[in-house]
């Protein structure tokens, strides 16, 4: 679904990614991990087309979007979904004007229409009666949820999620988690994840990846990233990972987390 | 382990600063320009979204008329008090109303109007579209597939156009009324002698001349604001956006000065209005 082919992009001087392959298969969650600054968020807005790239190709749905016009691109960009980091909401407008935007812009559905995707959508991500509320009367994760909302409300074919739960309280962040996963199920959609919370990570993700110095550094399954035999990986996971999502007999992990019985 | 942000430029002297700093600013009028070429396509590229054209010319009529209005008369008052004590000496003190007259005409109620623009709506429009790029907004967009420059440069741009004359009229008529509360009040002139000569010297040309220069300023403070708003790097932040907005307000002033220089020349040595 989404194939990305030694993608390098550099702001002035500084490179940040430098030759990235990764591939989503239809229906696939991939996670991407990484520090902060190393180019998740670079990737993700890659993968929308918003930002461009010095080197390498973008498949999204079977086409190479990078060389698209808007107007060719913006017939791709109606099968993605993206919540933002910042979730962002337009301030000037209500929760039911963020969410329908998309069909106001792109339909001509009649108001009562919209109205009702919009009240579906926001059952969806377990909201309701915040329809008429601005986006600076909601908390963190409320915004988030309407975020995801509005991606959600031109059915998208893929969601890109960034750092859906950054910010978030322990117990929404929990709920985050499951929605996206719900969604994931419920939907059938092709899903990336941007997010420094491993157990956000091993909770939805069915791929992961890791980025570091603008380089893919382990690619696979959750169960082989924590297989996988590198210092830098097991460290991200190991500092961010409740013991009870990893199997700490695993004699790898064993090694890194300083628990080796040998 | 991350790479410096930036590496810190070669200084060879000031030869060399002046000519980066040229450089610089050279491409961001490059930049600026494009934008204002992309938003006159897209106004010509239907549909138009008359919701968000109604709203931003309340938005820049109502929240302007009022110091516009106030502006103009005091205006006027100066121009009075200070045409009449000019005029006086050389015993042409009659011909104050034409004084002020012609000059809130064609010179400063386009320039008062213009002023009080680009501080109000000029740097209001930076604020709000740089804090849109760093909250990630114009990328929401984006992708939702409603191109940014349509959708929020295109009602700006044609609200200011359309409303820097319109209020330039208002200001020009408050200019006027102040210099005659002036000259009648402070001087005893005669209000119907000032009426008269005003009729006299209002043609149809230098109200040409006002809302040519008026649009011309309205295009110049959103192509400005819209630009440095847009501008703003992502990373910017809170402080970008402050940094884009006084900058913002600054370089319009500059850019209707400049303008109105060139406007003069063109329109009164060129075309020969008056
Ligand atoms: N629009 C931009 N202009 C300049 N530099 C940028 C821009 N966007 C991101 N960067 C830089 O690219 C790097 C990666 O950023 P990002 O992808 O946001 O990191 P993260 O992995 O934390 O999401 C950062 O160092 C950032 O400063
Ligand atoms: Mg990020």
């Amino acid at each position: 679904m989404i194939s990305i082919r030694n993608v390098r992009k550099s702001f002035d001087e500084k490179q940040v990614l430098n030759g990235i392959d990764l591939e989503v298969p239809l229906g696939e969650t991939l996670v991407i991990l990484g520090r902060s600054g190393c180019g998740k968020s670079v990737l993700l807005k890659i993968i929308a087309g918003l930002l461009s790239i010095d080197g390498g190709e973008v498949w999204v749905d079977g086409t190479e979007i990078t060389k698209l016009k808007r107007k060719q691109m913006n017939q791709i960009r109606r099968k993605i979904g993206m919540l933002f980091q910042s979730a962002a909401l337009f301030d000037s407008m209500s929760v039911a004007e963020n969410i329908a935007f998309m069909l106001d812009q792109h339909t001509d559905l009649s108001q009562q229409e919209m109205r009702k995707v919009v009240d579906e959508k926001l059952k969806l991500v377990d909201l309701d009666g915040v329809q008429e509320l601005r986006p600076a009367q909601l908390s963190g994760g409320m915004r988030k949820r309407v975020g995801l909302a509005r991606a959600l409300a031109f059915n998208p074919e893929i969601i890109l999620y960034d750092e859906p739960t950054t910010g978030l309280d322990p117990v929404t962040c929990n709920e985050i988690n499951e929605l996206i996963r719900d969604l994931n199920k419920k939907l059938q959609v092709t899903s990336v994840v941007v997010t420094h919370d491993m157990h956000s990570a091993f909770s939805v993700g069915t791929l992961m990846v890791m980025l570091h110095e603008g380089k893919k550094l382990a690619y696979g399954t959750p169960e082989s990233m924590i297989n996988e035999d590198n210092p830098i990986l097991q460290q991200f996971i190991l500092f961010g990972a409740p013991d009870q999502i990893l199997n700490i007999d695993e004699p790898t992990l064993r090694k890194y987390i300083g628990r080796s019985t040998e | 382990m991350t790479p410096p942000s930036s590496t810190p430029a070669p200084s060879n002297g000031l030869a060399f600063l002046l000519k980066n700093r040229l450089y610089h600013t050279l491409s961001e009028v490059g930049d600026a320009f494009r934008l204002l070429a992309e938003t006159i396509f897209q106004i010509f590229r239907p549909p138009l979204q008359f919701d968000l054209l109604m709203k931003q010319l309340l938005f820049v009529g109502f929240n302007s008329l009022s110091v516009v209005l106030v502006s103009g008369f005091f205006t006027g008052m100066v121009l009075g008090v200070q045409g009449y004590v000019q005029l006086k000496p050389y015993a042409v003190e009659g011909s104050v109303a034409q004084f002020v007259s012609v000059s809130v005409v064609k010179e400063l109620g386009p320039m008062i109007t213009a002023f009080v623009l680009s501080g109000r709506i000029g740097a209001s429009i930076t604020a709000e579209l740089s804090t849109m790029k760093v909250t990630e907004q114009i990328d929401a967009l984006e992708v939702m597939g409603t191109n940014p420059v349509k959708y929020l440069v295109v009602p700006r741009f044609l609200a200011c156009s359309f409303m820097l004359p319109t209020l330039t009229i208002f200001s020009t008529f408050a200019g006027i009324f102040g210099g005659y509360v002036a000259v009648v009040t402070l001087f005893g002139f005669n209000g119907d002698f000032y009426i008269l000569q005003v009729q006299q010297h209002l043609f149809i040309g230098s109200v040409f001349i006002s809302l040519i220069k008026a649009t011309s300023f309205g295009m110049a403070i959103a192509a400005v604001g819209c630009y440095k708003g847009f501008s703003i790097s992502s990373a910017g932040g809170a402080e970008g956006v402050g940094t884009a907005t006084t900058g913002s307000a600054v370089i319009s002033l500059i850019t209707i000065l400049v303008l109105d220089f060139f406007l003069n020349h063109i329109l009164f040595n060129l075309l020969g209005l008056s």
